[in-house]
């Protein structure tokens, strides 16, 4: 099997489903000769052509709208945002126009449409490149959101947006394109969304995370086994929306305790959400309250102090043996 | 149905946009053809058709708004003023030509096929009103401003890569063309050389803000030199020169020499919605008078009269037939079984997730 780093994992999912079906179109903005600002389409154009791997004007909005005009004339786009952080700008198209193409037209006419986006701090970018606004997505009913945490669901995962008939916004970690290396196997398979992962199994407390998190929740958990020998279960969603309360419960119903950890401001979001579907479905099972380990409630600094700003394996420890002592 | 004069009338229609610089016009408010050599070959029975569907979409709107103000309709935004801009222009399409429409453009898309009782269910917010039938090529109307823009772009170039002569045809307001997504529309479709076409119905007022605040443009048509698209202003009280102008763009369109901007210079009658707005708020009635002379249904009447095409007889006939089809559109939204929540959570995806499932379930149980 392959070792890939994440970004090889996502142009590999790229290059297949660009072979697989000829309906499947890249674009965006420098996706094309430049192979994206990351090398996410890295050859992609040179293989498939300018009719199918393209650069768009610069213009978020258009890229979105253009998205949404192709999707109902039988294409299926993957189209780029170069940074969430440039979200706003094409809010309109995702929100109001996409996610809600199916209810406008009764089933009629649907967004076949995957939005790939880089986001997630801890690389220094500049102010509006590295922002959680995944939160934003949740609240927006037709979307499904998607963040893998390695190399092997990022490939599974967007094989399985390209494939999926309604718009998925899939969200791609910057500190994880890099950072390691995991097994991918070659040729195509999917990863189901809106199926969590135990990456760890626990008995003590379960830790939910998603996206680079996983890698912070895994790093406390290994802490805490060795300071005081508590068995920690991860959960990495993979999916936050629909988020599978399912696999939550269940590791709820055997560990009674859990945290939720996520990168994004504390207010509203994920973990808020997490938080109420287990008060709804597992509050009998819970013998401490569910903490969130989370940024503030601020707007994201970049650079300078972004790195105290995160949330971090420390802050998560301190999080499970809170709820270990409740 | 032959139109087109090939190369010579592009050229024509080009001179008189660049070297004299004038609204594009051919009868004068008393029906005078006033440029001969723009006038369209259409044949008698196309004249009359043109005239018919004006008079049915007048008494239609006349109709709805009274149906609106008995609360009948849902959200209704009258036509009435601009019938020459909207029948004209979608005239000059063929039916695989596809309309994105903005919610005043409901005349467009019923003469493009949807059928008026979808029209009536759309205003009452039933999704039903949305389900387009399979052989008819619109979109649902859309109320963001400017959205319809873009995606005008991108259906375009979805026809393009297909190899497809079809044109993607959208509508906007003068208003709307002060929005980013207009812009970004028109210069993506020629950035892309896509077979699209804009159409601007400037009707003076985004609601209550007249057009001189939207901006200081000569015209809306030069928007387009910007996007490097021709851009033409055409009198949009003047069928004949909407129908004209239009049938050149679109089939210049088609023949994949490129996306055209079209200005109509027309009015509404009435106001913004029938949600409340009064348009003596924000302009006078002399104006609305003066608009009036201008109206499209006169002009196009005097025109057919002169040749012996229309009597008023023929349009006693239209107002009697569109009465009709109005009840029975009505009639049949009415006998259109309400939509359910649980239907509406089951349009929101193809394969419903658990939690949707869940809350259909719960409003199920809440509906037995």
């Amino acid at each position: 099997m392959a070792q890939m780093t994440m970004i090889q994992a996502i142009n590999d999912a790229l290059r297949i489903e660009l072979e697989r079906d000829e309906r499947v179109l890249v674009f965006g903005e420098d996706v094309g000769k430049n192979g994206g600002v990351f090398r996410a389409t890295e050859g992609l154009q040179a293989q498939f052509g300018e009719e199918r791997v393209f650069d768009t004007p610069l213009a978020e909005s258009g890229i979105g709208g253009l998205a949404v005009g192709l999707g109902l004339t039988g294409f299926r786009p993957v189209m780029e945002i170069q940074f969430f952080g440039f979200l706003f700008e094409t809010m309109d198209s995702i929100a109001s126009q996409m996610a809600r193409m199916r209810y406008r037209s009764g089933g009629r006419y649907h967004s076949p449409i995957t939005v790939r986006a880089p986001f997630g701090g801890g690389v220094k970018t500049p102010e509006l490149h590295a922002d959680s606004f995944e939160g934003l997505m949740l609240q927006t009913p037709g979307l499904k959101v998607v963040i893998p945490s390695n190399p092997y669901d990022a490939k599974g995962l967007l094989i399985s947006a390209i494939r999926d008939n309604d718009p998925v916004i899939f969200l791609e970690h910057m500190k994880l394109y890099r950072s390691f290396r995991g097994e991918v196997p070659e040729g195509e398979y999917t990863v189901p969304i809106g199926k969590a992962n135990v990456v760890q199994e626990g008995k003590d407390v379960t830790v939910i995370a998603y996206g680079a998190m996983v890698h912070t929740a895994l790093k406390a958990a290994e802490q805490v086994k060795k300071e005081r020998q508590a068995e920690v279960e991860v959960i990495d969603l993979r999916t936050i929306s629909p988020i599978d309360i399912d696999t939550i419960v269940k590791s709820i119903q055997k560990t009674n305790r859990a945290i939720v950890v996520q990168e994004a401001q504390k207010q509203a979001g994920a973990a808020a959400e997490i938080i109420a579907q287990i008060n709804e479905k597992a509050i009998l099972h819970l013998e401490a309250p569910v903490l969130r380990v989370t940024a503030p409630d601020t707007v994201y600094p970049f650079a300078m102090i972004e790195d105290e700003w995160l949330p971090d394996a420390k802050r998560v420890v301190q999080a499970i043996n809170e709820v270990l002592d409740f | 149905m032959i139109i087109l004069r090939g190369e010579s009338m592009s050229k024509q229609l080009h001179e008189i946009r660049a070297v004299k610089g004038e609204t594009i016009q051919i009868l004068d408010p008393d029906g005078n053809v006033v440029s001969k050599e723009l006038e369209p070959n259409l044949s008698d029975d196309e004249l009359r058709e043109l005239m018919r569907r004006m008079v049915f979409t007048r008494v239609w709107d006349q109709r709805a708004i009274s149906l609106s103000r008995q609360g009948r309709l849902g959200f209704y935004a009258p036509v009435s003023g601009q019938e020459a801009s909207m029948i004209g222009s979608q005239f000059a399409l063929k039916k695989e030509d596809f309309i994105l429409p903005s919610y005043r453009d409901i005349p467009q898309i019923v003469w493009h096929g949807l059928p008026l009782y979808q029209a009536f269910l759309y205003s009452r917010g039933h999704q039903h009103g949305g389900q387009i039938p399979e052989d008819v090529n619109v979109l649902m109307p859309q109320i963001i401003i400017g959205a319809q823009i873009i995606q005008t772009a991108g259906v375009a170039l979805g026809f393009k890569k297909k190899g497809e002569k079809r044109v993607a045809v959208t509508y906007i307001g003068d208003g709307g063309t002060s929005q980013g997504d207009f812009y970004e529309g028109i210069n993506f479709a020629g950035a892309y050389q896509v077979p699209a076409v804009f159409v601007v119905q400037n009707n003076r007022y985004a609601i209550s803000v007249p057009v001189e605040l939207q901006t200081r443009a000569e015209t809306l048509a030069h928007k387009a030199v910007a996007a490097g698209i021709p851009g033409y202003q055409v009198d949009g009280m003047d069928v004949l020169a909407v129908y004209t102008v239009m049938k050149e763009v679109v089939e210049r369109a088609r023949a994949g020499q490129g996306p055209a901007l079209l200005e109509c210079l027309t009015y509404r009658y009435g106001p913004h919605t029938m949600s409340g707005d009064d348009p003596t708020r924000y302009r006078t009635n002399e104006e609305l008078s003066e608009w009036e002379k201008n109206d499209p249904l006169i002009r196009f009447r005097k025109y057919l009269e002169a040749k012996g095409l229309w009597s008023e007889e023929d349009e006693n006939k239209v107002i009697e037939e569109t009465k009709e089809k109005v009840n029975e559109a009505i009639k049949q939204a009415d006998q259109t079984e309400k939509m359910t929540v649980p239907q509406l959570i089951d349009s929101m995806f193809e394969t419903l997730p658990a939690h949707l499932e869940e809350q259909k379930a719960e409003f199920e149980k809440a509906g037995e």
